[in-house]
């Protein structure tokens, strides 16, 4: 398969593009945070994007969406990433609809897929524990209890958590803290009784929860997948989870990038525009040849998630680590280019360092993932 | 089955039935490549095979047409080819700058007589080329050349000196830059040029390395006589190809540390450092290092599958090849450093039994050269900056 986008996936590119520069640029982002926004995020866009039929890409046909791919999912990533639009598209539409789509049985499915697929449903995926992404080391308890199971524990990093209608929580019901046998995951009520919710608003003005479970039952028939065995559908929903951050950290980096030549084309010290100072653009070009490989090892991992899943595991492995390292550079580099203006609230390009900050730390960053690939190839 | 997918069924049964298990090996010294020219040796059986089998093909140049000795194969084909030999991990058969550098060159600007002459000779392997680029003056600044061409009826008499001509006292013939009008502006009076390198006043002398080989040439024309029709493209636009050439050469040399990778280099490192109970290395910085050089050369293998695609798909720029030379031998110069590294004091051995002749540390040295042949990485940056960036003033 050609490593560029097909005509419809550029298609695909040019209506989201068009939708979330329109109606989501970055002043949407400060708007929200500025007025404390309850929600975080515009209902009414979310509508939109489902009229659109993007909370529905990754449903199914048969459950009411389009059954388009990790590829497609990625696409639209990285237009939200190009103006940081909150949106529950990564908690919902991705992480939500691929641990459904993958793990639920049928009337699991039916009762959720096509509900996100028109915009109703809102859904979280609950996994991390610690400071820092170690999804073998997932420790809320899951003991079994009458028909069911009961759940204690907590979670943090909940991203959409606060407004979710559903959790998918990953619970160990078996083996022991670094185990991956004995992984299971659940679907709670977010109403259920013992479940709190604390909303966390994070640096990047994007919304998390801090969520914890004391005593909370969940019937037998919410397991999402076989219980103790819901490690490799974990595995399998972060590596999709990881290809769409990737891919919203590609459109972070490509457009702070736009901007910060543009500057470099504006700007005038010493009688010169600052652009033809060579250590500028030696450093401009650096990073411009970073985006593009960058670029090109996230579309590979999405192509390997849509045809080749079971072995995507390296080149998503490769793809997270090198977004997160160019985003790095691109919103570091950005901010010291434009000087004393990249340091005010005022000017967008700190909202992009903020959020190049939590994409590095949603489902791993650049040194788990190197670490996972030096596992990988055994050394 | 489309077209694609039978041509991929049958690629892979002719190479399974026609690539020696021997030519499927990672090289491991200089005589694994095949050059060709007038004094060619094969250094085995297998290599000769190989080489013939693939010639006879047309699948030295797969891409080229079949009138000139090429495949005539299309993208998608080529791409197919290059898939099937990477996957039985089948090596060139013929490497060569004609190849690289000269055909792609002469198929844009060369006239039917010079592309019948020279082009058919190049696919078989015939014709060693070198290319007469850098002067001791003229490195970066490569315009700013001085070898000189006067005109004497339908003749040139070419006279001066090139440097770092790679091979040059192997080859058999040289493309060359020369300046054929001394008063016009630098880039306006250059001329691209072929010659017989066994033509009178034609002299080479290599250049002793840190590497301790000696890959590169001082090149000397002392009235040398060439015919005008030996002139590719026109008389004092010799830049444009010059330019279109070296797009090919920096995409050949960002590519030098895909051709022959030996083992990974965790296992490398894991032979020679040794690794804990859990598998890992037992030097975790070298391990960081490691696994950010794989992430790198994974990303960088997936830009080079796309920089085909784009240029497949019309969507490709131009300079891009400079894009992938400045990364490419910047990260096979961190792989060789890596792989000093790790082989720690055995990869110091320069003379001994068991380092092969120092083969590692003259590899290490050698890439040092890969960020400035081609355009400096310098340059590069500077390319990129300008031309794609569109920065002012560059």
């Amino acid at each position: 398969m050609a490593l560029v986008l097909t005509e419809e996936q550029s298609m695909l590119r040019d209506s989201a593009r068009g939708l979330i520069s329109d109606k989501a640029p970055v002043a949407h982002l400060r708007s929200l945070r500025d007025s404390k926004d309850a929600t975080g995020f515009s209902r009414d866009l979310w509508k939109a994007f489902a009229e659109m039929g993007f909370s529905g890409l990754l449903v199914p046909e048969n459950f009411g969406g389009s059954g388009l791919g990790c590829v497609e999912a990625g696409v639209v990533m990285e237009e939200i990433g190009r103006t940081l639009m909150p949106s529950p598209f990564l908690s919902t539409a991705v992480l939500a609809v691929s641990a459904l789509a993958r793990g639920g049985s049928e009337a699991q499915k039916s009762a959720h897929l096509p509900k996100v697929a028109d915009g109703s449903l809102l859904a979280a995926l609950a996994v991390d524990e610690g400071t820092k992404h170690r999804p073998l080391q997932i420790n809320l308890q899951a003991v079994r209890s009458g028909n069911g199971f009961k759940l204690n524990g907590a979670k943090a990093l909940v991203v959409d958590g606060h407004t979710a209608d559903l959790l998918i929580v990953a619970g160990r019901t078996g083996g022991a803290a670094g185990e991956r046998n004995g992984l299971t995951l659940f679907l709670v009520d977010p109403k259920a009784k013992g479940v709190a919710i604390e909303r966390t608003v994070m640096v990047d003005a994007h919304n998390a929860a801090r969520i914890e479970f004391a005593n909370v039952e969940v019937d037998a028939d919410h397991v999402l997948g076989e219980v103790d065995q819901g490690g490799a559908l974990l595995d399998g929903v972060l590596n999709i989870g990881r290809g769409a951050v990737a891919s919203e950290m590609v459109g972070l980096s490509e457009e702070v990038f736009g901007r910060t030549v543009t500057y470099l084309k504006e700007r005038k010290q010493f009688g010169k525009l600052i652009g033809e100072f060579q250590a500028l653009q030696h450093r401009a070009a650096q990073l411009y040849i970073d985006i593009e490989i960058t670029r090109s090892a996230v579309l590979k991992a999405l192509q390997m998630l849509d045809g080749d899943f079971e072995h995507a595991g390296a080149a998503v492995a490769v793809a997270k680590a090198r977004a997160g390292t160019t985003a790095t550079l691109a919103v570091q580099e950005g901010v010291q280019m434009h000087g004393g203006m990249g340091m005010t609230d005022q000017f967008d390009i700190g909202f992009f360092m903020k959020r190049a900050r939590v994409c590095q730390e949603l489902f791993g960053d650049s040194n788990y993932h190197a670490d996972q690939l030096a596992r990988m190839k055994s050394y | 089955m489309s077209d694609l997918e039978i041509f991929r069924r049958e690629t892979r049964a002719w190479l399974e039935a026609n690539c020696p298990p021997e030519m499927r090996r990672p090289m491991t010294s200089e005589n694994d490549t095949y050059w060709g020219g007038r004094n060619a040796k094969f250094s085995s059986e297998p290599q000769r095979v190989w080489f013939e089998r693939m010639r006879d093909k047309g699948w030295t140049v797969p891409d080229w047409p079949k009138e000139y000795g090429g495949g005539g194969l299309d993208r998608a084909e080529h791409k197919v080819l290059r898939e099937e030999m990477s996957a039985i991990g089948a090596r060139a058969p013929l490497s060569s700058f004609g190849i690289w550098m000269l055909g792609p060159a002469l198929l844009k600007y060369g006239n039917e007589a010079q592309k019948k002459e020279h082009l058919p000779k190049i696919a078989a392997g015939l014709i060693r080329w070198c290319q007469g680029y850098s002067e001791p003056n003229a490195g970066s600044d490569l315009a700013s050349l001085q070898t000189r061409a006067e005109s004497d009826g339908d003749d040139y008499i070419i006279t001066g000196q090139k440097i770092w001509t790679s091979y040059a006292n192997y080859a058999d013939w040289i493309f060359c830059l020369v300046r054929t009008d001394s008063t016009a502006k630098k880039h306006d009076g250059i001329s691209f040029i072929l010659f017989d390198m066994a033509s009178k006043g034609v002299s080479t002398k290599p250049i002793l390395l840190i590497s301790g080989y000696s890959p590169f040439c001082e090149t000397f024309f002392d009235n040398v006589r060439v015919p005008k029709s030996h002139v590719v493209g026109t008389v004092n636009r010799g830049w444009d190809v010059a330019k279109y050439l070296l797009q090919h050469e920096r995409a050949m040399i960002s590519g030098t540390g895909e051709r022959g990778i030996g083992r990974p280099l965790g296992q490398v490192a894991a032979d020679s450092v040794g690794s804990d109970d859990s598998g890992r290395l037992d030097d975790a910085m070298l391990r960081s290092q490691i696994a950010a050089f794989d992430i790198d050369e994974a990303a960088f293998a997936a830009v080079a599958e796309r920089a085909v695609d784009l240029a497949k798909a019309g969507q490709s720029h131009p300079a891009f090849s400079s894009a992938m030379k400045y990364y490419g031998t910047e990260l096979n110069k961190r792989r060789h450093e890596i792989l000093m590294s790790a082989g720690g004091i055995d990869a110091l051995e320069w003379e001994s039994g068991r380092s092969r002749g120092g083969a590692r540390p003259r590899a290490w040295l050698r890439t040092k050269a890969n960020s400035i042949e081609g355009g400096t990485s310098e340059v590069m940056l500077g390319i990129v900056a300008k031309r794609i960036l569109d920065l002012p003033g560059a």
